[in-house]
């Protein structure tokens, strides 16, 4: 009997079916309803301004690691496709083209690669690289073109603001909730994506899918998504309560302005969430009430992004201070 | 609600390809190799010269001192070789090669007996037994098993845990010796219970092996103080610290043994050894071994002589199945890759797993993407993704303060890490330099 070629190498000899891609496109599946929507809304624009977020985040990692970095080329882990959906998903759709472009490129080039690639990026790229454009672009960056229900174009150049936008403006100008109550859309309205806001926040009830969809595939655990949520809830709850003309009801807050989108997607991003369970809830918690202040007394009706890329900062700290429990560790030997 | 320990764990395909496959008696082998250090702790010492006439069952390596055991000849034969080997660990250990006298009426002889439940030595006599026949763990770990016996005054126990788990995928060694011996094994069990300060006896037995747990239920029916516990099917169940855990809900200290918490943990393939060495006055000198693979012809479980090549046993399966890439002694969880297929049989032995090539390799590594599933699966609570790095970096101060010494390397981490990261080799790799600087300092 002649020797077959063996190889050695350590235990384990087998691995779970898990992998890389799969949790990477499962994400992609699980933004499939959403943009389903936001091409139904926004028609054509919704399509280019995510390919072209897309393409031009999957050129820059590819340009970065292949002349800069000199390394093997990665962009097919589907990480970088991820990053351009999730960044057009936080843009108004009638966004140029080429701030788009800028926008990927901060975020891949800046925010991922130069912190090392996958894994080592501090921030949420997506979010940086929409925050990156919301502070360059403010005027472009808020124009958001109105969802004209069953319009067979779907192409509205009429700017109109976000449900949270009126809001604010409003109030700021002495109206109350009721006297705004016709410009507020209705609740079914925004859990269809019947309303003004980014390309992907629009349906609150897309997003759930997408996400009971990573729930599922146990991509994400629930600790983030829920916990942020019923914190923004209970929140908003309690202001509503005190001043119902001043404040918003925590309906309004939850569905609208990318809390779900941002619970769901962005705030449950791996690389740059917490990894013990909880830790998870300090840094939900955390964002939610940045979340909730920012919309409230703040300056910007939206705070969920800047929320989570404060949370992002403190994750680290997070990870070394919540470790989970060793066994055995601190226990006294008891004998029943 | 089955039983289970709280944190960690994983569950792989179970693949226990051989459950229903009675043991069967490996055909005598034509030479043995018997390494002098098939246990944990001093190597023996080899008494027998080349040359030398052995019989079967015959003192051929004593023990080399307290955590040390004596070595038996597994067959009658002549001496021919003292030689190094490379045996599973990878290393050339030294070895007793004897060649089988084919003739010798002690060799053909059947080694079945007759149930034998009358007790009949002092608890003094039987600890003595255990530590002259050889008797070391025989759940993989191979400690001498009388120095697990020999319990200190001072220490407390209350309990002996039987360990039915076999929660390595494949393996069916321990299922089937439980369904063939399952009477021997409950008087193994009374004579540990005879001879410890133990008045409470736990048999946990995975879900996965209701048959097994039937009988031991059947079996113990009149004992009050023997129980049998069917537990979650959850890998890695079988250590010692997790199964105390799933059981008794107690926690052994870190860096601390069962017997902290008042428990003494046995292998059932270990107690079946005891009623061997006790009541038929028969040495360590065989053990159960499956043979397995989704690819052999004909997986099985085996009676197998200590020191037989895995050469014979390949070829009583039928030979190495095409496209055969990888041979493991052991499990696929825990198990050794092994190059030389000249590696003979040990005690602690209790599985040959043949991988193919669809399953041989390691899929590519990729960035750590945080994703905290080693965290999650840890048995221990320990950070793995951390610990690689910290060895990786050469942080060993802060490996060891982030508690790498306390890691079982069950495997659970590099099991389920989406990015195939080697995250259990980095471990052992620190482990090993910390255990060397800890011992360095004191």
């Amino acid at each position: 009997m002649s020797n077959p070629p063996i190889i050695v190498s350590a235990s384990p000899h087998i691995h779970s079916e898990k992998s890389l891609k799969k949790i990477m496109y499962d994400v992609v599946i699980a933004l499939v309803p959403a943009f389903l929507v936001s091409m139904y809304v926004f028609g054509i624009n919704a399509f280019v301004v995510t390919a072209v977020a897309v393409v031009s985040c999957l050129l820059f990692e590819y340009l970065i690691q292949k002349y800069l970095l000199k390394t093997n080329i990665t962009i097919t882990d589907g990480s970088a496709l991820i990053t351009g959906i999730l960044l057009a998903f936080n843009l108004p759709s009638g966004l140029p083209i080429w701030m788009v472009v800028i926008g990927s490129l901060f975020a891949i080039g800046v925010v991922k690669m130069s912190f090392g690639g996958l894994g080592f990026n501090i921030f949420n790229p997506a979010l940086a690289g929409r925050v990156f454009l919301l502070i360059s672009f403010p005027v472009q960056m808020t124009m958001w073109p109105t969802a004209v229900e069953n319009n067979a174009t779907m192409i509205d150049a009429v700017s109109g603001a976000t449900p949270l936008g009126i809001i604010k403006e409003g109030v700021m100008y002495g109206d109350t909730i009721t006297s705004l109550s016709s410009k507020i859309p209705s609740t079914m309205d925004m859990l269809l994506g019947i309303t003004g806001g980014s390309l992907g926040e629009m349906s609150a009830l897309a997003l759930l899918i997408g996400g009971a969809y990573l729930l599922y595939r146990r991509v994400i655990s629930w600790h983030i998504p829920i916990t942020m949520l019923v914190t923004i809830g209970i929140m908003t709850s309690i202001f509503w309560l005190i001043n119902p003309e001043h404040y918003a009801n925590p309906l309004i807050h939850l569905l609208s302005g990318g809390a779900i989108l941002g619970a769901f997607f962005m705030a449950t991003d791996l690389v740059t969430s917490p990894m013990t369970k909880k830790g998870m809830f300090v840094f939900a918690i955390g964002i939610g009430v940045i979340t909730v202040v920012i919309r409230l007394f703040g300056a910007y009706p939206e705070g969920v992004s800047f929320a989570i890329l404060i949370m992002n900062a403190f994750v680290p700290l997070i990870n070394s201070y919540f470790k989970p429990r060793r066994f055995g560790a601190a226990i006294k030997s008891k004998i029943m | 609600m089955l039983k289970t320990f709280p944190k960690g764990g994983i569950h792989p395909p179970e693949n226990k390809l051989t459950s229903f496959k009675e043991i069967k008696r490996m055909s005598l082998p034509k030479v043995v190799y018997v390494p002098i250090s098939q246990h944990i702790g001093i190597p023996s010492e080899i008494v027998v010269a080349v040359k030398e006439k052995v019989q079967k069952g015959q003192v051929i390596a004593k023990s080399g001192g307290f955590v040390s055991s004596n070595i038996h000849s597994p067959v009658a034969g002549t001496v021919t070789k003292l030689d190094k080997i490379i045996d599973s660990s990878g290393y050339k250990k030294q070895c007793i090669v004897i060649r089988t006298d084919v003739k010798d009426a002690s060799n053909l002889e059947e080694m079945e007996y007759p149930l034998k439940e009358e007790i009949m030595l002092t608890p003094k006599e039987i600890l003595q037994r255990i530590s002259d026949y050889g008797i070391v763990g025989l759940g993989g770990a191979t400690f001498p098993s009388h120095v697990k016996l020999s319990v200190k005054e001072d220490k407390k126990m209350d309990c002996l845990v039987v360990n039915g788990v076999e929660c390595e995928p494949y393996l069916t060694a321990d299922h089937r010796l439980m369904l063939e011996k399952t009477k021997e094994i409950v008087v193994g069990i009374k004579i540990l219970m005879y001879s410890l300060p133990v008045d409470k006896v736990i048999i946990g037995i995975e879900n996965n092996k209701k048959n097994a747990i039937q009988a031991f239920l059947k079996a113990t029916k009149s004992e009050k103080n023997i129980h049998v516990a069917a537990l979650k099917v959850k890998y890695p169940q079988g250590s010692e610290k997790q199964l105390v855990k799933a059981l008794l809900k107690r926690e052994v200290p870190k860096n601390g043994l069962p017997l902290d918490v008042g428990v003494i943990v046995h292998n059932v393939g270990t107690i079946f050894a005891i009623y061997q060495a006790v009541q038929h006055n028969m040495p360590l000198t065989e053990r159960v071994v499956t043979v397995t693979g989704k690819k052999l012809e004909n997986p099985s479980n085996y009676w197998v002589k200590i020191g037989t090549p895995i050469t014979d046993l390949i070829n009583e399966v039928g030979g190495f199945p095409e496209g055969t890439r990888k041979l493991v002694n052991g499990g696929p969880m825990m198990g050794k890759a092994i190059k030389n297929t000249d590696v003979p049989i040990t005690k602690g032995t209790s599985g040959i797993l043949v991988i193919s090539e669809d399953e041989a390799s390691r899929g590519e590594q990729q960035n750590c993407i945080r994703c905290g599933e080693c965290v999650y699966v840890c048995p221990m609570g320990l950070e793995p993704h951390l610990l690689m790095n910290l060895s990786e970096k050469g942080l060993y101060e802060k490996a060891f303060s982030e508690d790498i010494l306390t890691c079982i390397e069950c495997g659970s981490c590099s099991y389920i890490c989406p990015s195939h990261r080697p995250l259990l080799d980095f471990i052992r790799f620190g482990k090993n330099i910390v255990k060397n600087l800890q011992n360095a300092k004191n």
